[in-house]
């Protein structure tokens, strides 16, 4: 009788493809996937536990590490967790260009997803291009908040500082530029017939069974099920601005690239009309025991000084009670839920993280295709091992 | 002095042109890795080499001295013999199919005529002999090639070198076929196996190849394209696709042993360029000196290989599979048939 034997493949942590360290172990029959099992926690720093040892606004720098691809949207579910639980009002300055730079963050992120995916297709020239406007949008970061990548820009109760002069123009360079890199991508790609044969039909993971394994945002939309927090559950004046929610309906690969590339022109209209509605007023509410003081306070005069200390190193303490704050991050829902005890650190903090629900659906997307199916698979889920391990 | 009933400066000008066209495949190769980063470079809005040497010309040869001074590696699992025969097998026929490519007219010295194709000699009333199964000896040298990387996949006992090694066997049985019968359609014009008669008979505007029936205008785009395939050239690079299985057949291979595979790659790549030439684009002729006419029309398909690298994505296994046996193979097919038609009609 003949008999079947496997081959098993590890793939990774330092494969090209899994997208940083993500360990695949394969069982191979040919190049026909029978199994995958992902190893994970190669890049575990236990940022839910060092946030218990940290005042509120201490853990906050500990979120833009997690999804490190989109480091403002982390801060966004943070702050609006912190802030749900205290009660503030944030000013609607700051909500605006907080929905701005959470909006251009998206841009960043997709940009890096679609780079990556096409480079592990094989589309190297995709990659570069992407790399070429990301930049742009990590240029405007660096003017916000000194940092390319981890950012920490927000503030419980508003921002860090006001926008430098010329942040407008910038970003109206970006809302100008954008839609024509985007037709440049998809004139590479979506017209591309190795391509279409690489992403239709590839990865098929059906409604029922993406909201089975909780898959949140692009990769379930593009399973067809129309579900947007930004929408559905609005927060920092999401409600406001007028977008599309792309859904997908073939449930494959070529679904969730579609998805994600209207996405990143609905976030440049959201962008647009932010912009617009962009009004002068105060960056950070006015609550003393939370807020920092403005910094000319802090400069010239002692009590600032010492109010300043006072929030720095003490912080502030949270009411006694337990909230919960999920934001559409460019990955999925990314949410934190707090608990805290009435002192000036959260008792606990768990983050629902986005990318990691995702990956439990590799097998069910990856199983019975082909290796080179699985590279395609890992790239349309858009993962982030920051944000897996945590 | 006379050996043969030829003058020693005879022998002399043959031997010269054999060093030169060695020669001028070698810089080739190593300038077709620096033409390829600094081409896609550009494509691809970066700078590309530009450090060593103006504009980073001697890119080639810092990479060469580089690969020569690593520490070779050879697995404790491997099969010693197989792993070092594997890049052997993989470069040698990649330069010996050039041997029977005319890449120029003749010449004449001391009252003899010299033709410029390596496997080729004039007698003395100045008629030319060359290979007269050419093409034979050159789809027999690419499939020969096939072999080092399924030696260099199976030997070095990895699996993905494995996988790598059994994608490029299928890949190249299935494109071999192709490729093969779009020949059959250069031969039913040429009514000729031998490259020198080929390109004799090509002169003129129209006289090319690719040119003389619609029929061999489709063969020659497949010939080039399954050539592609057969030398693991993107979209069909798929026994080293980096991101699937790191770097495929030669995964566990270092310092010489992987330039030479490296080399193997580029050379193929200059062979393959240089037959379409001659098969459908007429050789050497053309409006520039022949030799330079025969470079030129290499280089811009040179060119034209890493423009299709920048562009396109890979193709899937079975993709390519279907490809080669669902699409060109019956095409191909009837391409013969119709061309057997149009000939008959119409060129008889």
């Amino acid at each position: 009788m003949a008999q079947k034997e496997t081959m098993t493949v590890n793939m990774g942590p330092q494969h090209p493809s899994t997208h940083g360290v993500l360990r695949l172990v394969i069982e191979l029959d040919g190049e026909i996937i029978d199994k995958i099992t992902p190893h994970i926690g190669y890049l575990h720093r236990g940022i839910e536990k060092l946030s218990e040892h940290r005042t509120y606004h201490q853990a906050l720098p500990l979120t833009d590490r997690m999804d490190y691809l989109a480091p403002m949207s982390n801060n966004l579910g943070y702050v609006l967790a912190v802030e749900k639980l205290l009660g503030v009002e944030v000013p609607e300055r700051a909500k605006t260009v907080r929905v701005i730079t959470a909006e251009l963050t998206r841009l960043k992120s997709h940009l890096v997803w679609l780079a990556c995916h096409a480079l592990d297709i094989g589309a190297m020239t995709v990659f570069l291009y992407c790399f070429r406007e990301r930049e742009k949008v990590m240029e405007i970061y660096e003017k916000l908040s000194g940092a390319r990548m981890t950012s920490n820009y927000y503030r419980v109760g508003g921002l860090s500082a006001d926008v430098y002069a010329g942040f407008e123009k910038d970003v109206q360079e970006i809302i100008d530029t954008f839609p024509g890199f985007f037709d440049t991508y998809e004139g590479l790609l979506t017209k591309n017939t190795i391509w279409l044969q690489r992403t239709v039909g590839n990865g098929v993971i059906s409604a029922e069974d993406a909201i089975d394994a909780g898959i949140t945002g692009p990769a379930l939309r593009g399973s067809g099920v129309d579900w947007d927090l930004r929408r559905d559950n609005p927060y920092s004046g999401y409600e406001k601005y007028s977008f599309k929610v792309p859904v997908g309906e073939k449930c494959d690969t070529f679904d969730r690239y579609k998805v994600r590339l209207v996405e990143m022109r609905e976030a440049v209209k959201i962008i647009s009309q932010a912009l617009n509605d962009l009004k002068p007023g105060p960056v950070l509410a006015d609550l003393p025991q939370v807020c920092y003081p403005p910094k000319e306070n802090v400069y010239n005069s002692i009590e600032g000084l010492i109010h300043h200390f006072k929030i720095a190193s003490e912080g502030f303490a949270a009411p006694e009670g337990e909230v919960y704050q999920g934001v559409e991050n460019p990955k999925g829902e990314l949410g934190y839920y707090l608990v805290s005890d009435g002192s000036n650190k959260p008792y606990r903090m768990r983050v629902r993280p986005p990318s990691f629900v995702n990956l439990s659906a590799i097998e069910k997307m990856a199983k019975g295709s082909m290796i080179a199916d699985l590279v395609a698979v890992i790239g349309t889920l858009d993962i982030v091992l920051g944000e897996i391990d945590r | 002095m006379e050996i043969m009933g030829l003058p020693l400066i005879y022998y002399g000008a043959m031997i010269l042109k054999v060093l030169l066209a060695f020669v001028f495949v070698l810089l080739t190769v190593a300038y077709a890795t620096y033409a390829e980063r600094k081409i896609i470079g550009h494509m691809q809005v970066r700078i590309g080499p530009n450090r060593t040497g103006p504009m980073g010309l001697l890119q080639p040869i810092a990479d060469g001295i580089k690969l020569f001074f690593k520490e070779e590696i050879i697995p404790a699992q491997a099969s010693k013999f197989a792993f070092v025969l594997a890049p052997l097998v993989a470069l040698i026929p990649a330069f010996i199919s050039f041997a029977v490519i005319p890449f120029g007219d003749t010449f004449e010295i001391a009252g003899y005529k010299v033709p410029l194709q390596i496997a080729a000699y004039a007698d003395q009333a100045g008629k030319v002999f060359d290979l007269n199964i050419g093409v034979l000896y050159i789809l027999a040298m690419a499939s020969l090639g096939v072999y080092g990387i399924v030696l260099a996949g199976w030997s070095s006992n990895s699996k993905y070198s494995l996988l790598g090694g059994l994608r490029a066997s299928a890949q190249m049985i299935s494109y071999e076929l192709a490729a093969g019968l779009a020949i059959v359609c250069v031969f039913m014009v040429s009514e000729s196996l031998s490259l020198q008669q080929i390109v004799s008979d090509q002169g003129g505007l129209f006289g090319w190849y690719i040119f003389r029936t619609p029929f061999t205008f489709v063969a020659g785009i497949i010939f080039f394209i399954c050539s592609l395939a057969e030398i693991n050239r993107t979209p069909f690079d798929l026994p080293e696709a980096e991101t699937e299985l790191v770097s495929g057949f030669c995964t566990e291979y270092s310092s010489m042993k992987y330039a030479m595979f490296f080399m193997a790659e580029y050379a193929n790549m200059v062979t393959v360029c240089a037959v379409t030439t001659t098969l459908f684009l007429g050789g050497w002729h053309g409006p520039l000196p022949p030799v330079l006419n025969f470079i030129a029309k290499v280089y811009i398909l040179m060119f034209v290989c890493m423009w299709v690298r920048a562009t396109y994505p890979r193709y899937r296994y079975d993709q390519l599979m279907k490809l080669g046996w669902k699409v060109f193979l019956p095409t191909t097919l009837f391409l013969i048939v119709g061309n057997a038609f149009w000939i008959t009609l119409f060129q008889k």
